[in-house]
């Protein structure tokens, strides 16, 4: 799975890799439902530097995982993207609900 | 306007099929000697047409999708995605940010981004029959060779 995550302290860091598209996407949201139900982060970082692609199915995970970090309260940033995966966020304006550092 | 090179594919609506759709297209570009960014961006527009077919044209089946890549006088590339899947009623709502009929898992971005990632985006469609995405962009010729 193109998904690895790790808990450190109440932040879970989840690095995702490779092709993030549509027929990817099913997988990385469930792990990545699972694993904020198991560890309920007080903050999910998003680590991108692996990402190959992604498109507008990338677009969806991000904010599904932004939706349920809102659920527990908790915050969720993104980190090392890449500039195919940043200019396919920004066309879709997602800096303005995402935070990206 | 002219057209210099052509090569015409079918496949099934398969996900499995994204990857590879948008790797041809950038296979074809290539002769153009574009970037990388331009390559990026025909694969990101190849991939969001490719997805609709997949994901609308052909709901509860397993239908066939055609792509042509041509290259047109001008350095100008064109790719036509097309399926004869459910069709769109409303190609003008259909093309506006944020409008989908998908699930959680789409985020009504799709057009949005091939029309800002290529110079032309022409939808045709006609519910029942089928959709027709004809995109264009043009690489420009690199001057540092
Ligand atoms: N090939 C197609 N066949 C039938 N309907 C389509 C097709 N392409 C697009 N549509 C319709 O147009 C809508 C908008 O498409 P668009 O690609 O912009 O967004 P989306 O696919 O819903 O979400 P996203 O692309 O962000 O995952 C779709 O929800 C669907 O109703
Ligand atoms: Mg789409």
């Amino acid at each position: 799975m193109p998904i690895r995550c790790t808990e450190e302290g109440r932040t879970l860091t989840a690095e995702v890799s490779g092709e993030l598209d549509h027929h990817a996407a099913r997988a990385v949201m469930e792990e990545l439902d699972r694993q904020i139900d198991l560890t309920l982060p007080r903050t999910l970082v998003l680590d991108l530097n692996g990402l190959a692609f992604t498109d507008s199915s990338g677009i969806a995970v991000l904010l599904r995982a932004q939706r349920r970090m809102g659920q527990i309260r908790g915050t969720m940033r993104v980190v090392h993207t890449p500039d195919q995966a940043g200019k396919v966020f920004q066309a879709a304006g997602l800096e303005r609900m995402i935070r990206f550092e | 306007m002219k057209r210099e090179n052509c090569v015409s594919m079918e496949f099934w609506s398969c996900s499995a099929n994204e990857g590879f759709a948008r790797s041809a297209a950038a296979c074809f570009a290539a002769q153009l000697d574009p970037t990388l960014e331009e390559i990026n961006d025909i694969k990101t527009a190849v991939s969001e047409a490719v997805t609709n077919a997949i994901v609308h044209a052909y709901p509860d089946t397993i239908g066939k999708i055609s792509m042509r890549l041509s290259l047109l006088e001008g350095r100008c590339l064109e790719i036509v995605v097309k399926d004869r899947g459910v069709g769109i009623a409303d190609v003008a709502q259909a093309r506006e940010p944020l409008f989908t009929t998908g699930s959680e898992e789409r985020s009504g971005m799709g057009f949005t981004i091939m029309e800002s990632f290529m110079d032309t985006l022409k939808v045709r469609s006609a519910p029942g029959k089928g959709t027709v995405v004809t995109m264009r962009r043009k690489i420009a010729r690199r001057a540092s060779r």
